[in-house]
Order: C-alpha cells, then structure tokens, then sequence
C-alpha cells in the first residue's frame, strides 16, 4: 500500500499537480490568535471639570492627549457637542474617545432624520446620559470597557434646567452640581464646591453662580491643575451650555508664576 | 372515462370564475398593478369589527365593538396596551396582532431601557409598517393580516395613526376600521371639525355616535359589546379614576364592562335617550336562550379565522382589562 499524505498537509500530491483542489474551510474565529480587549488606555487625556450655573453649565477640559508622560498631541479638542443642547467633555483612552464620538454623531444623525418626518425633538441629555450609562456598564460587563471617564453637560427642555453627570469606564454613574474626573477629582472638586457652596449653601437653594464667576473659577481650577497634574497642559477650553445652546471656547491659558522655582534646590539640572 | 361529465366540467369552469393567476404570490403584479394578495389582507381587516379613533388637542381615544365566538366565549379583546403612553386597536386577524404588538412592546421596553425615554408615537408605528412592507416584498411571506389604530401621546402632544397591512402608517384626525366603519367614517367627516377643540366626554360621544353608526339595525352599544381607551388627562366626572392609576397619571387606559358603564349612560344623555339604553338590552340572555338565529349566530369559517368571533353573541365573563402602569422617572 502506498502511503498518501493527507490533504491538510500539503497543497501538493506525488503527481505535482498544481494547486490541490481544496475545499474553502471557515475560518474560526481564533484562527489569528486570541482575541485581546483593551486592557490599559494608550494615548490619554486627563481631568475634566464641570459646574453649574445660574443660567446652565460649564464644562472645561484641556487640550492634551498625552502617549504615556509624553506630552505628544498638543492640541486635542475634548469637548464634544452632540446636538443642540448637549455637550460631553471625555477624558481616558483617545481612541475610545473617537470611537464613541463616531458612534454617538451616528446615532444623533439617525435621529435628527428621523425627526425630519415626524418633528419629535431629538434624544436629551438625560437620554444620552441613559446611553451611556448602558453602554459602558455592558463593555465593561463584556471585559472589554471604553476606557473613559465622561462628563455629560446639558440643558433639559422640558423641565428647563440644567444637566451635569457623570459616567466611567466601569459604568459607574452619579451626578452633582459640581464634578471632575481622574486628578481633577481631587485637585479641583474641593475648589469647585467651596465656590458652589458659597453662594449656593451646603443644600444648594441658594443663587447659583452667574456666568463670569462659574468662568473664573473653572479658570483657576484649570490653573491648579497645570501646576500639579503632570499630564495636563496650560491650553484650555471651556464649553457654556444654556438654554440656546452649546459654545465651545478658544483654547486659552492661565497665567502662571513660575518666579518661585529659580530657588528650588534638590532635583533638576543645578549648576550650585 | 375519457371526458370530464358535462356536471364535472361545469363546477371546474365555476370554479375559475373564482381563480386568480395573480394572486398565489404576493410578489407579482397583476398587469393591472395590483398586488392581490395585498388587497386580500386589506379584505381581512374588514371582516374584523369595528374599531374608531379619535383626537382632540389635549386627548385620544379608542372606541371599539367587541365579539364573541359564541354563547360559551368570552368577548375578544380588542384593544392593548403597548407602554403607557401607546395602545392600539385592532381589526382583522388576532394572531397577527399578537406578533405585532408584541413587537411593538419590545420597541416601547428598547427605547425605555436604552434612553430611558417614552418612544416617539410615530416611530412605533413606522417600524410595525416596515415589517408590513416587507412581507409585500419578499417572496414566500404573506401580509399581516390585521389593521391597528394607535393612540399614543410624547413630547409632540397626543397622536392617532391607522396602520394597514399594504405596510403604510398614516395619522389621523378621526379614523375608521374594521366591519362597516364606512358608516362611521361618514359620521367623523361630518363631525371631525369640532374635535380639536373637544373636551374627554365630548370626544367620547363624537367617537360612541360613530361606533354606533357600525352597528347592524337590531343591534345596540352596551357594557359588554363596547371598549374605550383613553390616553390624556383624566376627568373625574366620567372615569373612575379611584380605581385606575394609569387614569390619574393620564396613562392608556381601558374601560370596559361595568368600567365603560358611566361613559355608556354620558353618551345616551348627551342624545336624549333613556340612560338604561334600550330595553331588550336588560336580558339578552333570554333572547339568546330563545333560540334567536340571525346572521352571525353561527360563526362562519370566515369569522372563525378573524378570531373575532360575532358581534351577537350574548355577554360572557368580563375580559380582563389591563391597567399595569410604569413608574415614570
């Protein structure tokens, strides 16, 4: 008996006829190796603040998205409209950014023409807030999370008020009228809440803070975190969200002092 | 036997006076442009009882004409909730009106879960009458074989939309369906100006005067052949919102029964006639006992397929109503 090698091994036969006929097998879905998730985030951007006003809401961000410590793109919008009334301000992972910004216009512009036949206003804050909490509850549910943390900004038409909340990486949801995620959580959100509380009072039924003030004080936030978060950059923009709509600013800087560091001793290049 | 008997051939040439080359597949156009398996489904809803709808400024309503298959039957059902802020009513095959408003249900829950939001009336009704289209399309599927009324109220105020087994959705002021509501369309063309403006009773009456209009010479509106629903702020003066939340939170709700009783005895005040209605009303069951043999008596094959049954059977046990209502966040 002669010995045939079987048709996996070979694409050719002791005949050389060229190519073996073969049946078109389906690829399965580990054929190229193991499927991997996002497991730490690349190119990151760091803290982003919000806060309530009197006549809607503020939120700020800086135009940084780092690669590591490497501050590496240094002009990065993080603020991101979607619709007339609502705005997201995203810091984590870049591409899980871009992502969700593709996902989130798609979804807008689904909408918007759906409303071209029957007239029916588009998703609120509050709706896309409820999208986003679903969606990275279940991704993160999946191993797979959008490596985010995002502040949801916005003004409800019905009710007519303002909308500020917060959604991570993990699902994790809560709202208040003053937020900031990653190092601004703890740089900024005491600063933030001293100037809420001031004239809103620990219960918040005091007036809010007027429009130049929340801008000041986002400002000076912005500012603390420059000289103490060491992935953020001095180039700043600051979205207003009011009942006609969303702005986005310039990119603006704080002004800094930096006089006191000629005397620092102890580290860095010294010549004595 | 070489040749067909002369009485054999005869019933085969009867036979295709009957048969139709266009209409054993619903894909193919009759070269008169028409797709005939289409219109048949359109037949269907008309052999199902009646269903009205109407809309004011601030409410809608449906008003419909229940059946039964028999003496021993209960009446079907003829109007279902799908979310707290949509219900339809249905004419036609009651299967087919199950999947769909099941579906329907899904879409309401999907927008729920995923916005947290009420579904937009209009895009319900558009995503039953894509799937409608698509069975006059698709080779080897038949139509539905059902028509709906919707009511529904989101942030655009309250709606009516007809939705047809030909797969198109259209909305409404007043609209029609089902056995003989021609008769009841003509009311609504008389009347429909006044609707806007119309307060719940008024609207009530406009739609019980046209759901009368349906009903065949001997026949009369009563507890047991008569369902309302309502989507609007309630009035306390005809509804019994004591016993229905989705009532006071001006939720779909259904009153039947002893529940459209009060609607009922509004309706004929507002005409002038006794409010017990008519007499032989008080005992049906003894003219049902007497042997009464009319039409519809014997559900025929037809209306055995509409599951709807007839309109003269006596009154059975009540169908239960639904009055689940969602917590609004």
């Amino acid at each position: 008996m002669w010995k045939q090698r079987s048709p996996g091994q070979s694409s050719f036969n002791d005949y050389n006829t060229f190519p073996l006929p073969q049946t078109q097998r389906v690829q399965p879905s580990y054929a190229h190796g193991p499927t991997f998730h996002t497991q730490q985030p690349l190119v990151t951007g760091t803290s982003v603040l919000g806060i309530k006003f009197d006549k809607g809401v503020m939120i700020a961000a800086d135009n940084l998205a780092s690669y590591g410590s490497l501050a590496r793109f240094r002009d990065i919008q993080r603020l991101h409209p979607l619709g007339q009334h609502t705005l997201i301000g995203v810091a984590g992972d870049m591409s899980d950014y871009q992502w969700l910004q593709k996902e989130l216009d798609a979804l807008l512009r689904e909408e918007d023409a759906l409303a071209l036949t029957d007239s029916h206003p588009s998703l609120s804050p509050k709706n896309i807030y409820q999208l986003l909490s679903n969606l990275f509850y279940a991704r993160r549910s999946k191993m797979n999370p959008v490596w985010n943390a995002v502040l949801v900004g916005g003004w409800d038409k019905v009710k007519a008020e303002s909308f500020l909340a917060y959604v991570d990486l993990l699902g994790t949801t809560y709202t208040a009228p003053t937020l900031a995620t990653g190092f601004g959580a703890h740089l900024a959100q005491p600063l933030l809440r001293e100037a809420y509380e001031a004239k809103a009072g620990i219960d918040g039924t005091g007036p809010l803070l007027t429009q130049e003030e929340a801008e000041k004080v986002l400002e000076d936030c912005m500012k603390v975190l420059f000289y103490r978060d060491a992935r953020s950059i001095n180039k700043f923009q600051i979205a207003t969200i009011t009942a006609e709509g969303s702005t986005i600013s310039d990119s603006k800087s704080a002004d800094t002092y930096w006089a006191f560091a000629e005397g620092l001793r102890g580290y860095g290049a010294q010549t004595q | 036997m070489l040749s067909p008997s002369p009485s054999l051939s005869l019933l085969l040439s009867n036979l295709n006076e009957f048969r139709n080359s266009y209409d054993s597949d619903n894909t193919t156009f009759s070269p008169q442009g028409k797709l005939f398996q289409v219109e048949y489904a359109l037949e269907a809803v008309k052999q199902g009882s009646a269903a009205i709808g109407v809309r004011s400024a601030t409410h809608a309503v449906l008003l419909t004409l229940k059946r039964s298959t028999g003496e021993l039957a209960t009446y079907q059902k003829k109007l279902i909730r799908i979310d707290d802020h949509v219900g339809v009513a249905i004419a036609g095959l009651t299967s087919d009106a199950r999947v769909l408003s099941n579906f329907m249900r899904q879409q309401a829950m999907r927008d729920r879960m995923t916005f947290g939001r009420a579904i937009p009336v209009g895009r319900i009704v558009q995503s039953i009458a894509d799937r409608a289209q698509t069975n006059t399309q698709e080779y080897g599927r038949r139509p539905y074989g059902v028509g709906f009324l919707v009511i529904g109220q989101d942030e655009t105020g309250p709606h009516l939309y007809e939705f047809s087994p030909a797969g198109t959705a259209f909305e409404y002021y007043a609209h029609s369906i089902g056995a003989r509501s021609q008769s009841a369309k003509t009311y609504l063309e008389q009347n429909f100006e006044s609707f806007e403006s119309a307060s719940l009773a008024e609207l009530i009456n406009h739609g019980l005067s046209a759901l009368n209009d349906t009903l065949q010479q001997d026949k009369s509106l009563s507890v047991a052949n008569t369902s309302v629903a309502i989507i609007g702020p309630a009035d306390p003066a005809i509804e019994d919102i004591q016993h229905s939340a989705a009532a006071r939170r001006g939720y779909f709700r259904v009153w039947e029964n002893e529940g459209v009783d009060g609607l009922l005895r509004a309706w004929r005040r507002s005409r002038g006639e006794p409010e017990d209605g008519p007499q032989e009303e008080a005992a049906p069951d003894t003219a049902a006992a007497a042997g009464e043999t009319t039409e519809g008596q014997q559900p025929s094959a037809e209306q055995a397929q509409t599951a709807e049954g007839s309109e003269n059977a006596p009154p059975g046990a009540p169908a239960g109503g639904e009055d689940i209502d969602m917590e609004q966040h």
